[in-house]
């Protein structure tokens, strides 16, 4: 027994485990780049068993986390700049969130692109995006955080242009105006932090001195200005979020993956670094920054709606939707009190469960009936009822019904406005609501209850299920997490329960 | 341990025999030759590093010829980077080179176009090499002088072995510039010697020369230097001659012989002047200096954003990064302190050699990739490489991975590199350097994915593709790697770079 937990305690605890998470999904993509373009079983083999390994070793940070144990792994790049990387609860959070939801991915993404050609390079490249992912959620430091998100920018345009069409070469080159003018601002807004508070290091509660902002407000409000112009395009805040539309032209495991889950919220994980780990919410506040935030958030989530509201496009009504939704992350890590940073910081991993959901049930529909609009998508329900079925759970969670997911979010969003006397947040959360459903009901009326519509092209039957079982599967399964984070969010191990630990113990 | 003396004496006559050898004509004295000049220089660049990094900075007098005149071989840090980045590109291009003009040679048939580099490339690269390790050697002025002459003529000669009257035209320009600035840099040479009645660097150093005349002096040397670097707007003859000449050639000139007029510069400013001009604003003569810098940084940009030719487009590309190497000059100072009082910035000077070392790896292979895209097309038209990303995946690896690292995307040296130039302007509150650093750094991107765009476009009729030799391929791709991975870990390299009587630590 002693030998056990000595064991545990060892595995848990070691140092380079944080490293190792990067490395379980680096080396395979670094191998699938070295293959062929036929040896498909050795591809998805070497897929499997990073998506698997990092799984694991996610879980066994997590456990070390659990007792208490901070994991950190650190390399000295230039003098004075370490590399570095650490295991902490909010870290793991989004890495959680990220190797859970890659390995589901990876399944749909083999289903999705049987057949397809230039194979390896997106396996490749699918791998390296979520090495980067993984890193920037637990770097250690601004300096960490640069190198992982322009990392991230690059892994991804090879994804989003992969059709090589007009159209994909164009949102790829939007995508890379957006992202690499970002990448500048940050590059500068960190290298001025660091001339200005000396440092770059993460800290909770915030690492520069309130004193240094008191004499310097006018230096540090530019410097947190360029920072927020380097994550804001990310977290595609209203007017830099137009790349983000535009890159549905990926195919459906990218949207779904990427702009479901790392890329935008690699921004929106830079923000709450932003706003708590670099000024601490407090200074922010204090120099008028996070009401800035606030109220950019609110334009943000109001316009996005509206969009949605407008598209016919089922990939583009949800990339709408995204916009929209990220911002409910913003607002509430952009406010005074604790229970609204639990709303925010709770919403990256509800939104990303049932966003990647959506975006599952669209390519399942694209795939299986060559449906990619609202107006053709009547009575598909009768002929998918699974798909259908997740698509619901998903669609009503971003609503915010009860017990779902996106209840428990907009509940704690709700009393985080009131706590930190931000009454005006109220309505803008009420109206953007209704606009959820404004946009999201009439899809669910139109399949579940029109009637067929003649357009279909019925190509996609699968041996057992409606469709190909790796495509159908990943979807009830994001759907079931989104239904049991809702109706377990009481519970220690939920999502809820965690961010609950993370603000608690002041990790924020 | 094999003595100082011994390495980086191994350095300059290992090429010169191997050019030697080559000379000898056939296949197989040219191999020789080649290989007895990479394996030289690449051990004596480990040894130099080693026993340097123990040791500390060396002298050799050559042949018992002591100072004031004499030959005498200084080593510091700074010549170590360098000599590693000459021995690591000139064995990859020599790799290269032995397949790119091997067809003509394994012929036997001496008429051809080709049949030019394939004779005499082994040679001339091999003398260059001999003098690019005497410039980084050199403890004094006239030899100095006397190697970047050898290094002028023999890169001029490689411009024109490609045989075109293109070729001719840009490497009869090119020779005529050397000169000039060569003419130059002799007479500030003779000023100088004529006041202190010294040439060892070390002796100047320690006289710390003032006067109109050593001002003067440095001001003729610099504008020579400045033509010989292809300094914006001394750089008109740069991509003719560059686009010109051979690939592996391109590759030599961009990488390394620019930059041995630039660390001339280096050594001048910073190691015998120590950032003072005797008599006269300093601070006024490093921001002009930068100011030339960003021009480059800008002017070459657009430039390279406007060819239709690819190797001009890398030439340009040359060009605007060799303005980041300028605009290091006035981010050295610390603008509280008076110049030359001792408060440098450490930041500025590693990233300033940082650069130069990453871009000298970045841009070797961006025109060793480029020659195999061209080659495969037998056209130097961007828009005719179109489906390259489908027939030669690696070379425009090479090339992305090159440019990335020249934009300072990370992880690459380059990032490295403009991390640190970057973090001294605004250490210092420089805005208007960090500006243009960054606004660079966007323009690199886009004209070297103006490329890539290219790459990946299927054309519509594929035309004739010529099968490019694996080890072409492998040679770009290497030197691309290097660069990238220079970013992992810089530390030991800027250590390196502080042990000597350069920069804040003299």
């Amino acid at each position: 027994m002693e030998v056990m937990r000595a064991a545990v305690s060892a595995a848990t605890g070691w140092t380079a485990l944080p490293l190792l998470v990067v490395l379980s999904s680096f080396v395979p993509g670094l191998c699938i780049m070295l293959l062929r373009e036929e040896q498909h079983a050795l591809r998805t083999t070497l897929n499997l068993v990073g998506a698997v390994l990092k799984v694991l070793l996610v879980g066994l940070m997590l456990w070390g986390v659990a007792l208490g144990v901070r994991h950190e792994w650190s390399f000295e790049v230039l003098p004075g700049f370490e590399l570095t990387l650490v295991g902490d609860s909010l870290a793991l959070l989004f890495v959680t969130l990220s190797a859970g939801l890659w390995l589901v991915t990876t399944i749909y993404a083999v289903g999705y692109l049987e057949g397809s050609p230039n194979r390896t390079r997106f396996f490749s490249f699918f791998s390296l995006c979520v090495t980067a992912t993984t890193g920037l959620a637990m770097a250690g430091d601004l300096f960490t955080f640069v190198l992982f998100y322009e990392a991230l920018t690059w892994t991804t345009y090879p994804l989003i242009v992969h059709r090589g069409t007009k159209e994909a070469v164009q949102a790829g080159r939007t995508y890379l105006v957006y992202t690499l003018t970002a990448g500048a601002f940050l590059m500068v807004g960190a290298l001025s932090l660091n001339a200005l508070a000396g440092s770059v290091d993460f800290q909770a509660g915030g690492m520069v001195a309130p004193e240094a902002v008191a004499a310097a407000p006018g230096a540090y409000t530019l410097v947190f200005l360029l920072l927020l112009a380097g994550v804001g395009v990310k977290v595609a805040f209203f007017p830099l979020h137009g790349w983000l539309p535009v890159a549905m032209v990926a195919p459906a495991p990218v949207s779904a993956l990427l702009h479901a889950v790392a890329v935008v919220k690699a921004g929106a994980f830079g923000l709450l670094r932003l706003l708590h780990s670099i000024f601490g919410i407090e200074v922010a506040t204090g120099l008028g920054l996070a009401q800035f935030v606030a109220g950019l958030a609110a334009v943000t989530i109001i316009y996005g709606s509206l969009r949605a509201l407008q598209q016919d496009d089922l990939k583009r009504r949800l990339a709408f939707s995204t916009v929209s939704q990220l911002s409910y992350i913003a607002l509430g890590a952009a406010l005074l009190a604790p229970t609204a940073h639990i709303g925010g910081v709770v919403h990256l991993v509800h939104q990303g469960i049932m966003k990647i959901t959506l975006f599952f049930c669209a390519g399942l529909l694209s795939e299986t009936l060559h449906v990619k609009k609202v107006s053709e998508m009547g009575g598909v329900a009768r002929r998918m009822p699974l798909t259908m079925l997740a698509f619901s759970v998903g669609a009503l969670g971003m609503i915010g019904l009860p017990p779902l997911a996106g209840f428990a979010s907009k509940w704690y969003l709700g009393i985080g406005a009131l706590d930190s006397g931000a009454g005006w947040a109220i309505p803008v959360l009420l109206v953007s609501s209704a606009l959820n459903a404004a946009y999201f009901l009439p899809i669910l009326r139109t399949a579940w209850f029109d009637d067929r519509n003649a357009i279909w092209q019925d190509v996609g039957r699968g041996r057992w299920l409606e469709a190909d079982w790796k495509l159908v599967v990943p979807a009830l399964v994001t759907a079931a997490l989104a239904l049991a984070a809702g109706v377990f969010a009481g519970a220690p191990w939920s999502p809820l329960g965690w961010t609950r630990l993370i603000v608690e113990r002041g990790v924020l | 341990m094999i003595s100082v003396e011994i390495w980086s004496t191994l350095a300059i006559v290992a090429p010169v025999v191997g050019a030697l050898v080559s000379l000898l004509g056939g296949r197989r004295s040219i191999l020789a030759g080649m290989t007895l000049g990479a394996a030289g220089s690449l051990a004596s660049a480990a040894g130099l590093y080693l026993t340097v990094r123990v040791n500390g900075v060396a002298r050799h007098a050559l042949g018992g010829w002591g100072r004031p005149l004499g030959i005498e071989l200084y080593v510091d840090g700074l010549s170590v980077v360098f000599v590693a980045l000459a021995a690591v590109v000139g064995t990859a291009v020599g790799v290269y080179a032995s397949i790119y003009f091997g067809e003509a040679a394994s012929s036997g048939d001496y008429s051809t176009p080709g049949a030019r580099g394939a004779r005499y490339f082994a040679p001339l690269s091999l003398f260059l090499w001999a003098g690019l390790n005497g410039v980084f050697l050199s403890g004094d002025l006239f030899n100095l002088y006397v190697m970047l002459e050898i290094v002028g003529l023999s890169a001029a000669a490689l411009v024109t072995l490609a045989v075109t009257a293109k070729a001719t035209q840009a490497g009869m320009r090119y020779l005529f510039v050397s000169l000039s600035g060569s003419m130059l840099f002799l007479l500030g040479i003779a000023i100088l010697y004529l006041v202190h009645g010294t040439l060892s660097l070390e002796q100047l150093a320690q006289a710390r020369p003032s006067g109109l005349a050593s001002a003067s002096a440095l001001a003729l040397m610099t504008a020579g230097l400045a033509a010989k670097t292809a300094l914006f707007p001394l750089h008109a003859w740069l991509p003719p001659a560059h686009a010109a000449a051979p690939a592996p050639a391109s590759a030599i000139l961009s990488a390394l012989v620019v930059k041995s007029a630039f660390y001339v510069v280096v050594r001048l400013w910073l190691f015998v002047f120590g950032l003072t001009l005797p008599g006269a604003d300093a601070q006024g003569a490093l921001v002009l200096m930068g100011t030339l810098g960003a021009g480059a940084i800008v002017w070459g940009s657009v430039m390279a954003l406007r060819q239709v030719s690819l190797k001009r487009l890398i030439a340009y590309s040359t060009v605007a990064q060799l303005g980041y190497l300028f605009v290091m000059f006035p981010l050295l100072t610390q603008p509280s302190a008076d110049a030359g009082s001792g408060a440098w910035s450490v930041d500025a000077w590693s990233g300033g050699m940082y650069h130069a070392l990453c871009h000298g790896l970045a841009k070797a292979a961006m025109f060793l990739a480029a020659g195999n895209m061209t080659y495969a097309v037998a056209d130097d038209a961007i828009e005719s490489i179109s489906g390259v990303a489908r027939r030669l995946p690696m070379s425009l690896l090479a090339f992305g991975l090159g440019g990335l690292s020249l934009a300072g995307v990370p992880p690459s040296g380059g990032f490295l590199a403009k991390w640190l130039l970057l973090g001294a302007a605004l250490e210092a509150g420089r805005w208007i350097w960090a500006v243009v650093i960054a606004v660079g750094g966007l323009l690199t991107l886009a004209y070297v994915l103006m490329v890539a765009r290219e790459a990946f476009d299927a054309p519509e009729d594929p035309g004739d593709f010529r099968a490019v030799p694996r080890r072409m391929e492998w040679a770009a791709l290497a030197l691309a790697v290097v660069a990238v991975l220079l970013g992992l870990r810089g530390v030991e390299i800027i250590e390196l770079l502080q042990i000597g009587g350069v920069g804040p630590w003299r």
